[in-house]
């Protein structure tokens, strides 16, 4: 397995064969369309990159457009998205691992059972206090207190006589690329190009995410 | 929604048969012991039902050697194998909680008379 860029869809509940109930994010994946393959040759590191979700050339710009024909495209995708190659013996210029372009992935390239990453962008929560954004607790909530959700003292006097850099402080919250590490793929229907993954990932429903094989797991087995 | 909606319903159970609180059952349930698989029976009443859709659980209590023991499965579970409805129970509310206060005599539910037939 490469990667793939897909859509979260939400997230569901699923009986283990031991009966056990597992959480699971459903994600529509693919199928992506290789538009460019690189490689240590031509660029100096190998990887390709992937489209999804076909659109019509009227919403095509031109410097895509160019982009696309350039490299005999046929698919018009909407979103491209680079994904490194790890050669089959672990570095760089193997060219054998890298499929054509113009080839096709789905989710059928993931395997059941097997653990990938899974990056996207996290709900934008807006300015948010040092309660939400950083876990503080906050004053108490009786005993005639007026603390309320204050973030209380955020330094010392003289010394060092002004706030410590990387403080934690009110700001912004969410809005950020995260990726979860290590999530087990729990079920792949390829003929509604689903993947389900056990537990939690960044973003709401029909945010965009991509998957990758897990890189710790992929160290462990020597791969 | 759909797909979420699809994916949960696929696995529900349609070979649960209709029952409420109130009501005697009997459950084999699947015990998975190493790698020997056996049944386990749980016979007692059923107290509760709650939730909804795939997560639907239910409650059954029974006494056994004067201790209360009450199992919560769920409805869809595959770990059930069969569920028996051995007796129908008339009872007026669908949490029938008092139950666990009392015993004896007075922990009896009065059976359900099969609808008659015009």
């Amino acid at each position: 397995m490469i990667g793939l860029i897909g859509r979260k869809i939400g997230m569901a509940q699923i009986f283990s064969d031991k009966g056990m109930m597992i959480p699971v994010t459903v994600i529509e994946a693919g199928p992506c369309p290789v538009v460019q393959v690189k490689t240590a040759d031509s660029d100096g590191y190998d990887s390709v990159q992937l489209g999804f979700e076909e659109v019509t050339d009227k919403h095509i710009n031109k410097p895509k457009a160019g982009h696309l024909k350039k490299h005999g495209s046929e698919a018009k995708p909407r979103i491209l998205r680079e994904f490194r190659v790890r050669g089959a013996g672990g570095g760089e210029g193997d060219a054998s691992a890298l499929p054509g372009a113009g080839e096709v992935l789905t989710v059928e390239s993931i395997e059941a059972g097997s653990h990938v990453d899974v990056t996207g962008t996290t709900k934008g929560r807006g300015f948010a206090g040092v309660v939400r954004r950083h876990n503080f607790g906050g004053g108490p909530a009786s005993h005639g207190s007026k603390t309320g959700d204050l973030p209380g003292s955020i330094g010392n006097s003289a010394y060092p006589g002004r706030v410590w850099k990387g403080k934690k402080l009110p700001g912004h919250m969410g809005d950020v690329n995260v990726t979860i590490q290590n999530l087990e793929v729990v079920q792949v229907k390829p003929e509604e190009n689903l993947v389900l993954i056990k537990g939690a990932i960044p973003g709401g429903p029909q945010s965009l995410v991509t998957i990758r094989p897990a890189v710790k797991k992929a160290a462990k087995k020597g791969k | 929604m759909e797909v979420l909606k699809a994916i949960e319903d696929a696995q529900k159970r349609s070979d649960i048969p209709d029952f409420g609180p109130g009501d005697t059952v009997r459950i084999q349930v699947r015990v998975r012991e190493g790698d020997k698989e056996r049944l386990q029976r749980f016979q007692g009443t059923v107290i509760q039902r709650r939730g909804s859709g795939l997560r639907e659980t239910f409650t059954v209590r029974k006494v056994s050697d004067g201790v209360g023991v009450e199992r919560i499965f769920p409805l869809h579970s595959p770990s059930i194998d069969n569920l028996e409805v051995l007796k129908r129970g008339r009872v007026r509310r669908s949490k029938i909680y008092y139950l666990r206060e009392l015993k004896g005599k007075k922990a009896r539910i009065r059976e359900k008379r099969p609808p008659r037939k015009s």
